[in-house]
Protein backbone atom coordinates (compact mmCIF):
# COMPACT_ATOMS: atom_id res chain seq x y z
CA UNK A 1 0.00 0.00 0.00
CA UNK A 2 1.25 3.42 -0.89
CA UNK A 3 1.65 6.10 1.35
CA UNK A 4 -0.52 9.01 0.93
CA UNK A 5 -0.87 10.75 4.43
CA UNK A 6 1.58 13.57 5.42
CA UNK A 7 1.29 15.34 8.61
CA UNK A 8 -0.47 18.22 7.31
CA UNK A 9 -2.55 16.83 4.47
CA UNK A 10 -4.74 13.80 4.90
CA UNK A 11 -5.92 12.39 1.47
CA UNK A 12 -8.33 10.63 2.51
CA UNK A 13 -10.29 13.00 4.66
CA UNK A 14 -9.50 14.68 1.70
CA UNK A 15 -11.35 12.52 -0.63
CA UNK A 16 -14.68 12.52 2.34
CA UNK A 17 -15.19 15.84 1.00
CA UNK A 18 -15.93 15.03 -2.04
CA UNK A 19 -19.06 13.31 -3.19
CA UNK A 20 -18.49 12.56 -6.92
CA UNK A 21 -15.79 9.95 -5.84
CA UNK A 22 -17.69 7.81 -3.91
CA UNK A 23 -19.06 5.66 -7.41
CA UNK A 24 -18.19 3.40 -9.23
CA UNK A 25 -17.12 4.06 -12.35
CA UNK A 26 -18.73 0.48 -13.67
CA UNK A 27 -18.53 -2.67 -11.40
CA UNK A 28 -15.48 -3.56 -10.49
CA UNK A 29 -14.06 -0.54 -11.29
CA UNK A 30 -13.72 2.53 -8.92
CA UNK A 31 -13.66 5.68 -10.26
CA UNK A 32 -10.18 7.35 -10.87
CA UNK A 33 -10.64 10.92 -11.67
CA UNK A 34 -6.97 12.24 -13.88
CA UNK A 35 -8.91 15.00 -15.89
CA UNK A 36 -8.72 17.58 -13.48
CA UNK A 37 -6.73 20.24 -15.69
CA UNK A 38 -10.07 20.13 -17.67
CA UNK A 39 -12.31 20.60 -15.04
CA UNK A 40 -12.22 19.73 -11.20
CA UNK A 41 -14.98 18.21 -9.31
CA UNK A 42 -16.12 19.79 -6.25
CA UNK A 43 -16.75 19.43 -2.21
CA UNK A 44 -19.63 18.94 -0.68
CA UNK A 45 -19.36 22.32 0.71
CA UNK A 46 -19.86 24.16 -2.63
CA UNK A 47 -22.57 22.01 -3.83
CA UNK A 48 -24.12 23.07 -0.56
CA UNK A 49 -23.67 26.24 -1.01
CA UNK A 50 -24.67 27.26 -4.22
CA UNK A 51 -28.12 25.06 -2.74
CA UNK A 52 -28.94 26.85 0.42
CA UNK A 53 -28.49 30.00 -1.70
CA UNK A 54 -31.27 28.64 -4.18
CA UNK A 55 -33.53 27.20 -0.99
CA UNK A 56 -33.22 30.00 1.29
CA UNK A 57 -32.44 33.45 -0.54
CA UNK A 58 -32.59 33.48 -3.90
CA UNK A 59 -32.89 36.95 -5.27
CA UNK A 60 -31.70 39.37 -7.43
CA UNK A 61 -28.24 41.61 -6.50
CA UNK A 62 -27.81 44.98 -6.24
CA UNK A 63 -31.31 45.98 -6.65
CA UNK A 64 -34.02 45.21 -4.39
CA UNK A 65 -35.30 46.70 -0.96
CA UNK A 66 -35.87 43.53 0.38
CA UNK A 67 -34.67 40.89 3.06
CA UNK A 68 -33.78 38.07 0.29
CA UNK A 69 -32.01 40.26 -1.96
CA UNK A 70 -30.01 42.24 0.81
CA UNK A 71 -28.75 38.37 2.03
CA UNK A 72 -28.13 37.52 -2.06
CA UNK A 73 -26.01 40.83 -2.46
CA UNK A 74 -23.96 40.46 1.19
CA UNK A 75 -23.09 36.80 -0.10
CA UNK A 76 -22.40 38.05 -3.79
CA UNK A 77 -20.18 40.49 -2.53
CA UNK A 78 -18.45 38.61 0.05
CA UNK A 79 -16.95 36.14 -2.83
CA UNK A 80 -15.68 39.23 -4.45
CA UNK A 81 -14.20 40.05 -1.12
CA UNK A 82 -12.65 36.32 -0.40
CA UNK A 83 -11.83 36.76 -4.08
CA UNK A 84 -9.69 39.89 -3.19
CA UNK A 85 -7.80 38.12 -0.61
CA UNK A 86 -7.25 34.77 -1.92
CA UNK A 87 -5.01 36.90 -4.61
CA UNK A 88 -3.87 39.72 -2.19
CA UNK A 89 -5.44 42.41 -4.46
CA UNK A 90 -5.41 45.66 -3.18
CA UNK A 91 -9.29 46.37 -3.99
CA UNK A 92 -12.35 44.55 -4.08
CA UNK A 93 -12.71 46.77 -7.00
CA UNK A 94 -10.23 45.14 -8.76
CA UNK A 95 -11.84 42.01 -8.93
CA UNK A 96 -14.83 41.18 -11.81
CA UNK A 97 -16.78 38.62 -12.08
CA UNK A 98 -16.71 37.00 -15.22
CA UNK A 99 -18.19 33.64 -17.10
CA UNK A 100 -14.33 32.49 -16.82
CA UNK A 101 -10.97 32.88 -18.14
CA UNK A 102 -11.76 33.21 -21.80
CA UNK A 103 -14.42 35.78 -20.86
CA UNK A 104 -11.99 37.26 -18.84
CA UNK A 105 -9.33 37.80 -21.73
CA UNK A 106 -12.07 38.79 -24.25
CA UNK A 107 -12.70 41.56 -21.95
CA UNK A 108 -9.52 42.96 -21.86
CA UNK A 109 -8.77 42.64 -25.76
CA UNK A 110 -12.34 44.29 -26.53
CA UNK A 111 -12.07 46.80 -23.29
CA UNK A 112 -7.97 47.83 -23.01
CA UNK A 113 -6.94 46.12 -26.44
CA UNK A 114 -9.82 47.76 -28.45
CA UNK A 115 -8.36 51.31 -27.56
CA UNK A 116 -4.59 50.71 -27.10
CA UNK A 117 -3.68 48.47 -29.90
CA UNK A 118 -3.77 49.49 -33.82
CA UNK A 119 -1.12 49.57 -36.85
CA UNK A 120 2.53 49.08 -35.54
CA UNK A 121 1.85 48.15 -32.01
CA UNK A 122 2.85 44.89 -30.95
CA UNK A 123 1.62 42.23 -28.62
CA UNK A 124 3.19 39.02 -27.95
CA UNK A 125 1.90 35.84 -26.70
CA UNK A 126 3.70 32.03 -26.50
CA UNK A 127 3.59 28.97 -28.73
CA UNK A 128 2.44 26.92 -25.89
CA UNK A 129 -1.01 28.61 -25.36
CA UNK A 130 -4.28 27.79 -24.90
CA UNK A 131 -6.68 29.30 -27.58
CA UNK A 132 -8.10 31.37 -25.29
CA UNK A 133 -5.15 33.40 -25.50
CA UNK A 134 -4.42 33.11 -29.05
CA UNK A 135 -8.32 33.50 -30.54
CA UNK A 136 -9.26 36.96 -29.06
CA UNK A 137 -5.56 38.21 -30.28
CA UNK A 138 -6.00 37.31 -33.78
CA UNK A 139 -9.32 38.54 -34.01
CA UNK A 140 -8.63 41.99 -32.47
CA UNK A 141 -5.57 42.32 -34.56
CA UNK A 142 -7.95 41.70 -37.46
CA UNK A 143 -10.13 44.26 -36.27
CA UNK A 144 -7.57 47.41 -35.70
CA UNK A 145 -4.15 46.00 -37.73
CA UNK A 146 -1.40 45.16 -34.69
CA UNK A 147 1.07 42.71 -34.99
CA UNK A 148 0.65 39.55 -33.04
CA UNK A 149 3.93 37.48 -32.23
CA UNK A 150 4.91 34.49 -29.75
CA UNK A 151 7.49 33.42 -27.97
CA UNK A 152 8.66 30.10 -28.96
CA UNK A 153 9.34 27.38 -26.38
CA UNK A 154 12.64 25.24 -25.96
CA UNK A 155 13.05 21.36 -26.28
CA UNK A 156 12.67 21.27 -22.63
CA UNK A 157 9.41 22.83 -22.48
CA UNK A 158 10.54 26.32 -21.10
CA UNK A 159 9.91 29.52 -22.88
CA UNK A 160 13.29 30.59 -24.43
CA UNK A 161 13.82 34.00 -22.32
CA UNK A 162 16.23 35.27 -24.86
CA UNK A 163 13.80 35.43 -27.42
CA UNK A 164 11.63 36.82 -25.48
CA UNK A 165 13.83 39.68 -24.32
CA UNK A 166 14.76 40.24 -28.05
CA UNK A 167 11.23 40.58 -29.04
CA UNK A 168 11.05 43.15 -25.62
CA UNK A 169 13.97 44.57 -27.00
CA UNK A 170 13.10 45.01 -30.74
CA UNK A 171 9.54 45.64 -31.45
CA UNK A 172 7.07 48.35 -30.32
CA UNK A 173 5.64 45.76 -27.96
CA UNK A 174 2.26 47.15 -25.89
CA UNK A 175 1.05 43.66 -24.30
CA UNK A 176 2.44 40.41 -23.54
CA UNK A 177 -0.19 37.84 -22.56
CA UNK A 178 0.72 34.73 -21.51
CA UNK A 179 -0.36 31.82 -19.17
CA UNK A 180 1.11 30.87 -15.70
CA UNK A 181 1.17 27.18 -15.94
CA UNK A 182 0.85 25.13 -19.22
CA UNK A 183 -2.16 23.16 -19.74
CA UNK A 184 -0.21 20.22 -21.84
CA UNK A 185 3.70 20.70 -20.68
CA UNK A 186 3.26 21.30 -17.70
CA UNK A 187 5.59 24.01 -17.59
CA UNK A 188 5.74 26.71 -14.99
CA UNK A 189 6.08 30.08 -16.76
CA UNK A 190 8.78 32.69 -14.63
CA UNK A 191 5.58 35.15 -14.44
CA UNK A 192 7.40 37.37 -12.49
CA UNK A 193 10.65 38.19 -14.08
CA UNK A 194 8.20 38.50 -17.23
CA UNK A 195 6.34 40.94 -15.65
CA UNK A 196 9.54 42.97 -14.95
CA UNK A 197 11.22 42.68 -18.52
CA UNK A 198 7.55 43.74 -19.76
CA UNK A 199 7.27 46.71 -17.47
CA UNK A 200 11.38 47.66 -17.96
CA UNK A 201 10.51 47.93 -21.85
CA UNK A 202 7.33 49.74 -21.70
CA UNK A 203 4.33 47.20 -21.81
CA UNK A 204 1.49 45.35 -19.86
CA UNK A 205 1.37 41.81 -18.84
CA UNK A 206 -1.88 40.03 -18.65
CA UNK A 207 -1.48 36.16 -17.49
CA UNK A 208 -4.16 33.35 -17.86
CA UNK A 209 -3.97 31.84 -14.63
CA UNK A 210 -7.14 28.67 -15.19
CA UNK A 211 -4.13 26.11 -14.37
CA UNK A 212 -1.84 28.27 -11.69
CA UNK A 213 -4.38 28.92 -9.32
CA UNK A 214 -6.05 26.02 -8.26
CA UNK A 215 -2.41 24.36 -7.73
CA UNK A 216 -0.36 27.08 -6.13
CA UNK A 217 -0.87 30.46 -4.03
CA UNK A 218 -1.02 33.39 -6.23
CA UNK A 219 -0.51 37.19 -5.18
CA UNK A 220 -0.88 39.37 -7.67
CA UNK A 221 0.87 42.30 -6.45
CA UNK A 222 4.04 40.51 -5.80
CA UNK A 223 4.03 39.01 -9.51
CA UNK A 224 3.01 42.61 -10.07
CA UNK A 225 0.77 41.63 -13.06
CA UNK A 226 -1.73 44.09 -14.84
CA UNK A 227 -4.15 41.79 -15.76
CA UNK A 228 -4.67 37.94 -14.01
CA UNK A 229 -7.57 35.71 -15.37
CA UNK A 230 -8.98 32.59 -13.91
CA UNK A 231 -12.16 29.94 -13.95
CA UNK A 232 -13.72 28.82 -10.91
CA UNK A 233 -14.05 25.36 -11.94
CA UNK A 234 -11.07 24.29 -11.93
CA UNK A 235 -10.38 25.04 -8.57
CA UNK A 236 -13.26 22.85 -6.74
CA UNK A 237 -15.37 25.67 -7.78
CA UNK A 238 -18.81 25.92 -10.18
CA UNK A 239 -18.97 26.61 -13.88
CA UNK A 240 -19.76 29.81 -15.42
CA UNK A 241 -17.61 31.81 -12.78
CA UNK A 242 -14.18 33.14 -13.50
CA UNK A 243 -12.20 35.87 -12.32
CA UNK A 244 -10.58 39.23 -14.25
CA UNK A 245 -8.34 40.99 -11.61
CA UNK A 246 -6.75 44.36 -13.24
CA UNK A 247 -4.78 46.85 -11.24
CA UNK A 248 -7.54 49.73 -10.40
CA UNK A 249 -6.17 52.57 -12.71
CA UNK A 250 -6.05 50.32 -15.83
CA UNK A 251 -9.36 49.43 -15.46
CA UNK A 252 -10.86 52.65 -14.44
CA UNK A 253 -9.61 53.94 -17.61
CA UNK A 254 -10.95 51.51 -19.76
CA UNK A 255 -14.53 51.67 -21.46
CA UNK A 256 -17.44 48.68 -20.76
CA UNK A 257 -17.28 46.02 -23.09
CA UNK A 258 -21.23 44.59 -22.23
CA UNK A 259 -24.12 47.51 -22.08
CA UNK A 260 -27.18 47.00 -19.78
CA UNK A 261 -28.53 47.16 -16.49
CA UNK A 262 -26.17 47.47 -13.06
CA UNK A 263 -23.02 48.98 -15.51
CA UNK A 264 -24.54 52.16 -15.42
CA UNK A 265 -25.27 55.37 -13.14
CA UNK A 266 -27.04 56.96 -15.36
CA UNK A 267 -29.23 56.23 -18.44
CA UNK A 268 -30.91 58.81 -20.88
CA UNK A 269 -31.83 58.49 -24.27
CA UNK A 270 -29.25 60.98 -25.36
CA UNK A 271 -26.80 58.90 -23.93
CA UNK A 272 -25.13 57.48 -20.51
CA UNK A 273 -22.69 57.05 -17.71
CA UNK A 274 -20.70 54.26 -16.45
CA UNK A 275 -21.39 52.74 -12.73
CA UNK A 276 -17.92 52.67 -10.77
CA UNK A 277 -15.92 49.57 -10.75
CA UNK A 278 -16.68 46.26 -10.97
CA UNK A 279 -19.93 47.19 -11.68
CA UNK A 280 -18.67 48.87 -14.92
CA UNK A 281 -17.72 45.55 -16.04
CA UNK A 282 -20.96 43.31 -15.06
CA UNK A 283 -23.66 44.10 -16.91
CA UNK A 284 -26.64 42.38 -16.43
CA UNK A 285 -28.54 39.93 -13.81
CA UNK A 286 -24.89 38.00 -12.71
CA UNK A 287 -24.14 34.31 -12.14
CA UNK A 288 -25.11 34.64 -8.13
CA UNK A 289 -24.92 30.87 -6.80
CA UNK A 290 -21.62 30.61 -8.94
CA UNK A 291 -19.96 33.79 -7.62
CA UNK A 292 -21.46 32.44 -3.71
CA UNK A 293 -19.83 28.74 -4.49
CA UNK A 294 -16.97 30.29 -5.91
CA UNK A 295 -16.32 31.92 -2.46
CA UNK A 296 -16.69 28.66 -1.34
CA UNK A 297 -14.29 27.27 -3.06
CA UNK A 298 -11.84 29.66 -2.01
CA UNK A 299 -12.73 28.67 1.74
CA UNK A 300 -12.09 25.22 0.79
CA UNK A 301 -8.45 25.81 -1.11
CA UNK A 302 -7.38 28.36 1.79
CA UNK A 303 -8.19 26.28 4.76
CA UNK A 304 -6.75 23.35 3.33
CA UNK A 305 -3.32 24.94 2.23
CA UNK A 306 -2.49 25.90 -1.17
CA UNK A 307 1.15 25.05 -0.05
CA UNK A 308 -0.21 21.86 1.19
CA UNK A 309 -2.39 21.41 -2.16
CA UNK A 310 1.05 22.13 -4.03
CA UNK A 311 3.50 19.71 -2.20
CA UNK A 312 0.55 16.67 -2.63
CA UNK A 313 0.46 17.48 -6.45
CA UNK A 314 3.65 17.85 -6.79
CA UNK A 315 4.81 14.58 -4.96
CA UNK A 316 1.95 12.76 -7.11
CA UNK A 317 2.91 14.29 -10.34
CA UNK A 318 7.29 12.66 -9.37
CA UNK A 319 5.73 9.45 -8.79
CA UNK A 320 3.51 9.41 -11.95
CA UNK A 321 6.58 10.82 -14.16
CA UNK A 322 8.82 8.12 -12.57
CA UNK A 323 6.27 4.82 -13.13
CA UNK A 324 5.28 6.35 -17.08
CA UNK A 325 8.85 6.31 -17.44
CA UNK A 326 8.88 2.60 -16.82
CA UNK A 327 6.44 2.35 -19.70
CA UNK A 328 8.33 0.99 -22.88
CA UNK A 329 7.35 2.90 -26.01
CA UNK A 330 5.66 6.03 -23.95
CA UNK A 331 6.92 9.55 -24.27
CA UNK A 332 6.17 12.19 -21.89
CA UNK A 333 6.20 16.25 -23.14
CA UNK A 334 7.29 18.93 -20.87
CA UNK A 335 10.15 19.76 -18.51
CA UNK A 336 11.25 16.93 -16.29
CA UNK A 337 10.98 19.23 -13.02
CA UNK A 338 9.54 22.40 -11.59
CA UNK A 339 6.55 21.55 -13.49
CA UNK A 340 2.44 21.42 -12.78
CA UNK A 341 0.05 18.42 -11.70
CA UNK A 342 -0.20 16.90 -14.80
CA UNK A 343 1.57 14.54 -17.32
CA UNK A 344 1.02 14.76 -21.38
CA UNK A 345 1.49 11.60 -23.06
CA UNK A 346 1.97 9.40 -26.39
CA UNK A 347 2.71 5.70 -26.43
CA UNK A 348 3.80 4.55 -29.82
CA UNK A 349 1.38 2.44 -31.67
CA UNK A 350 -1.84 4.07 -29.78
CA UNK A 351 -3.95 7.06 -30.85
CA UNK A 352 -4.11 9.28 -27.98
CA UNK A 353 -7.92 8.41 -28.43
CA UNK A 354 -7.83 5.09 -28.66
CA UNK A 355 -6.02 5.55 -25.00
CA UNK A 356 -8.21 7.42 -23.44
CA UNK A 357 -11.03 5.23 -24.45
CA UNK A 358 -9.58 2.45 -23.13
CA UNK A 359 -8.67 3.74 -19.82
CA UNK A 360 -11.86 4.80 -19.87
CA UNK A 361 -12.48 1.28 -19.58
CA UNK A 362 -10.53 0.77 -16.41
CA UNK A 363 -12.56 3.48 -14.46
CA UNK A 364 -9.82 6.20 -15.19
CA UNK A 365 -11.10 9.34 -16.64
CA UNK A 366 -8.39 11.28 -18.78
CA UNK A 367 -8.62 13.52 -21.59
CA UNK A 368 -7.14 13.17 -25.11
CA UNK A 369 -6.66 15.85 -28.17
CA UNK A 370 -4.82 18.11 -28.66
CA UNK A 371 -6.15 20.18 -24.92
CA UNK A 372 -6.99 23.74 -27.06
CA UNK A 373 -3.53 24.16 -27.78
CA UNK A 374 -3.59 23.36 -31.13
CA UNK A 375 -0.25 25.33 -32.06
CA UNK A 376 2.08 23.77 -29.13
CA UNK A 377 1.17 20.03 -30.68
CA UNK A 378 2.47 21.39 -34.05
CA UNK A 379 5.55 22.66 -32.50
CA UNK A 380 5.86 19.45 -31.20
CA UNK A 381 5.29 17.54 -34.47
CA UNK A 382 1.87 15.43 -32.99
CA UNK A 383 -1.40 15.59 -33.45
CA UNK A 384 -2.45 14.53 -30.10
CA UNK A 385 -1.77 13.58 -26.57
CA UNK A 386 -3.27 12.03 -23.45
CA UNK A 387 -3.06 13.71 -20.50
CA UNK A 388 -3.64 12.36 -17.05
CA UNK A 389 -4.05 15.64 -14.54
CA UNK A 390 -3.68 15.29 -10.64
CA UNK A 391 -5.19 17.44 -8.05
CA UNK A 392 -5.66 17.44 -3.94
CA UNK A 393 -8.07 13.92 -3.49
CA UNK A 394 -5.73 12.03 -5.91
CA UNK A 395 -3.65 9.26 -5.12
CA UNK A 396 -0.53 7.39 -5.78
CA UNK A 397 -2.78 4.19 -6.00
CA UNK A 398 -4.76 5.99 -8.48
CA UNK A 399 -1.35 6.55 -10.26
CA UNK A 400 -1.00 2.85 -10.04
CA UNK A 401 -4.36 2.09 -11.52
CA UNK A 402 -3.57 4.25 -14.58
CA UNK A 403 0.07 3.12 -15.40
CA UNK A 404 -1.57 -0.68 -15.21
CA UNK A 405 -4.56 0.49 -17.66
CA UNK A 406 -1.57 1.69 -19.90
CA UNK A 407 -0.15 -1.58 -19.99
CA UNK A 408 -3.13 -3.41 -20.23
CA UNK A 409 -4.12 -1.21 -23.40
CA UNK A 410 -1.01 -1.89 -24.87
CA UNK A 411 -1.82 -5.61 -24.45
CA UNK A 412 -4.88 -4.88 -26.07
CA UNK A 413 -2.97 -3.32 -29.34
CA UNK A 414 -0.86 -6.55 -29.35
CA UNK A 415 2.10 -4.06 -28.22
CA UNK B 1 -14.79 -2.36 -23.30
CA UNK B 2 -11.98 -3.99 -25.21
CA UNK B 3 -14.30 -5.66 -27.44
CA UNK B 4 -14.48 -2.15 -29.21
CA UNK B 5 -10.68 -3.23 -30.27
CA UNK B 6 -11.91 -6.70 -31.99
CA UNK B 7 -10.00 -8.41 -34.30
CA UNK B 8 -11.46 -6.40 -37.30
CA UNK B 9 -10.87 -3.15 -36.12
CA UNK B 10 -7.16 -3.72 -35.07
CA UNK B 11 -6.64 -5.18 -38.78
CA UNK B 12 -7.84 -2.32 -40.50
CA UNK B 13 -6.99 -0.03 -37.90
CA UNK B 14 -3.07 -0.89 -38.25
CA UNK B 15 -2.72 -2.27 -41.39
CA UNK B 16 -5.57 0.42 -44.08
CA UNK B 17 -6.31 -0.73 -46.91
CA UNK B 18 -6.24 1.83 -50.15
CA UNK B 19 -3.89 3.92 -48.16
CA UNK B 20 -2.14 7.00 -50.88
CA UNK B 21 -3.45 9.30 -52.16
CA UNK B 22 -4.65 9.55 -56.29
CA UNK B 23 -3.28 11.79 -58.76
CA UNK B 24 -5.39 12.54 -60.82
CA UNK B 25 -8.28 12.06 -58.89
CA UNK B 26 -12.01 13.04 -59.30
CA UNK B 27 -12.03 14.24 -56.11
CA UNK B 28 -9.65 15.10 -53.64
CA UNK B 29 -10.92 16.41 -50.32
CA UNK B 30 -9.83 16.72 -47.02
CA UNK B 31 -12.17 16.58 -43.47
CA UNK B 32 -10.75 17.46 -40.19
CA UNK B 33 -12.15 16.03 -36.60
CA UNK B 34 -11.23 19.74 -34.64
CA UNK B 35 -11.86 17.90 -31.14
CA UNK B 36 -9.26 14.86 -31.50
CA UNK B 37 -6.88 16.19 -34.64
CA UNK B 38 -7.66 13.26 -36.51
CA UNK B 39 -7.73 13.95 -40.55
CA UNK B 40 -8.59 11.99 -43.57
CA UNK B 41 -8.11 12.90 -46.59
CA UNK B 42 -9.66 11.26 -49.35
CA UNK B 43 -9.24 10.98 -53.28
CA UNK B 44 -11.39 9.32 -55.47
CA UNK B 45 -11.77 8.33 -59.21
CA UNK B 46 -15.32 8.31 -60.93
CA UNK B 47 -15.55 7.10 -64.70
CA UNK B 48 -17.62 7.92 -67.24
CA UNK B 49 -20.95 5.51 -66.48
CA UNK B 50 -20.77 6.99 -62.72
CA UNK B 51 -18.43 3.68 -61.38
CA UNK B 52 -15.59 4.29 -58.92
CA UNK B 53 -12.32 3.11 -60.13
CA UNK B 54 -10.18 4.05 -57.87
CA UNK B 55 -10.01 5.27 -54.21
CA UNK B 56 -6.73 5.84 -51.93
CA UNK B 57 -6.67 8.07 -49.11
CA UNK B 58 -4.33 9.44 -46.54
CA UNK B 59 -5.06 10.35 -42.96
CA UNK B 60 -4.11 10.31 -38.99
CA UNK B 61 -6.18 9.26 -36.57
CA UNK B 62 -7.49 6.38 -33.98
CA UNK B 63 -8.17 2.72 -34.74
CA UNK B 64 -11.75 4.08 -35.14
CA UNK B 65 -11.37 6.56 -37.11
CA UNK B 66 -8.91 4.67 -39.51
CA UNK B 67 -10.39 1.41 -39.32
CA UNK B 68 -13.98 3.17 -40.91
CA UNK B 69 -12.46 4.78 -43.30
CA UNK B 70 -10.61 1.69 -44.78
CA UNK B 71 -13.82 -0.15 -44.60
CA UNK B 72 -15.39 2.36 -46.80
CA UNK B 73 -12.54 2.50 -49.15
CA UNK B 74 -13.23 -1.29 -49.54
CA UNK B 75 -16.66 -1.32 -49.89
CA UNK B 76 -17.32 2.02 -52.47
CA UNK B 77 -14.48 0.70 -54.80
CA UNK B 78 -16.45 -0.60 -57.79
CA UNK B 79 -19.42 0.24 -56.77
CA UNK B 80 -22.10 2.99 -58.95
CA UNK B 81 -22.32 6.59 -57.19
CA UNK B 82 -26.07 5.79 -56.89
CA UNK B 83 -25.15 2.39 -54.89
CA UNK B 84 -22.51 4.80 -52.97
CA UNK B 85 -25.72 7.45 -52.61
CA UNK B 86 -27.39 5.07 -50.51
CA UNK B 87 -24.38 4.09 -47.60
CA UNK B 88 -25.95 5.15 -44.25
CA UNK B 89 -24.42 5.64 -41.14
CA UNK B 90 -26.01 2.83 -40.30
CA UNK B 91 -23.99 0.61 -42.65
CA UNK B 92 -20.48 1.72 -40.95
CA UNK B 93 -21.95 0.64 -37.59
CA UNK B 94 -22.44 -2.75 -39.11
CA UNK B 95 -18.84 -2.87 -40.45
CA UNK B 96 -17.58 -2.01 -37.36
CA UNK B 97 -19.50 -4.61 -35.83
CA UNK B 98 -19.78 -2.70 -32.24
CA UNK B 99 -21.26 -0.02 -30.67
CA UNK B 100 -20.09 3.02 -30.60
CA UNK B 101 -20.13 5.72 -28.08
CA UNK B 102 -21.59 8.82 -28.43
CA UNK B 103 -17.69 10.67 -28.62
CA UNK B 104 -16.73 8.23 -31.12
CA UNK B 105 -19.00 8.95 -33.75
CA UNK B 106 -17.21 11.96 -35.44
CA UNK B 107 -14.33 9.10 -35.13
CA UNK B 108 -16.25 6.17 -37.09
CA UNK B 109 -17.99 8.93 -39.49
CA UNK B 110 -15.06 10.73 -40.58
CA UNK B 111 -14.54 9.12 -43.72
CA UNK B 112 -17.92 9.08 -44.54
CA UNK B 113 -17.72 12.60 -44.09
CA UNK B 114 -15.32 13.16 -46.23
CA UNK B 115 -16.90 10.84 -49.09
CA UNK B 116 -20.59 13.09 -49.10
CA UNK B 117 -18.82 16.43 -48.90
CA UNK B 118 -16.29 15.28 -51.34
CA UNK B 119 -18.49 14.00 -53.88
CA UNK B 120 -20.76 16.71 -53.59
CA UNK B 121 -18.53 18.52 -56.32
CA UNK B 122 -19.99 15.94 -59.10
CA UNK B 123 -22.59 17.47 -61.16
CA UNK B 124 -24.11 13.80 -61.01
CA UNK B 125 -23.90 13.10 -57.23
CA UNK B 126 -25.90 16.29 -56.82
CA UNK B 127 -28.34 15.05 -58.88
CA UNK B 128 -29.16 11.66 -57.14
CA UNK B 129 -29.67 13.99 -54.17
CA UNK B 130 -32.03 15.93 -55.52
CA UNK B 131 -33.18 13.03 -56.51
CA UNK B 132 -33.52 11.75 -53.30
CA UNK B 133 -35.22 14.93 -51.87
CA UNK B 134 -38.42 14.43 -54.63
CA UNK B 135 -38.60 10.93 -53.41
CA UNK B 136 -39.00 11.78 -50.00
CA UNK B 137 -41.61 14.05 -50.78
Amino acid sequence: MTQDTTLSFDVERIRADFPVLHQEHSPGHPLVFLDNAASSQRPAAVIDAMGDYYRRYHANVHRGIHKLSEAATAAYEGSRKKVKRFLNAKSKREIIFTRGTTEGINLVAQTWGRVNLGPGDVVISTVMEHHANIVPWQMLAAQTGFDLRFIPFKADGTLDMDAFGEMLDTLPVKLVTVMHGSNVLGTINPIEQMAQMAHDAGALILVDGAQSVPHMPVDVRALDVDFFVFSGHKMVGPTGIGVLYGKRDLLEAMPPWMGGGDMISVVRLSGSEWNELPYKFEAGTPSIAEAIGLGYAVDYLTEVGLENIHAHVEMLTDYALERLAEVAGLTVYGPETGRGGLAAFTVDGIHPHDMAQLLDAEGVAVRAGHHCAQPLHDELGISATTRASFYLYNTKSEIDTLVESIEKAKRVFKL
Amino acid sequence: MDNMYRENILDHGMNPRNTGVLDPATIDYEVKNPLCGDRLRLTIRVDENNIITGVGWDGEGCAISQASASMLGEEIMGKSLDDVQALTKDDIYTWLGIPISANRVKCAMLGLKALNVGLYGLEYWRDLQDREEEDEE
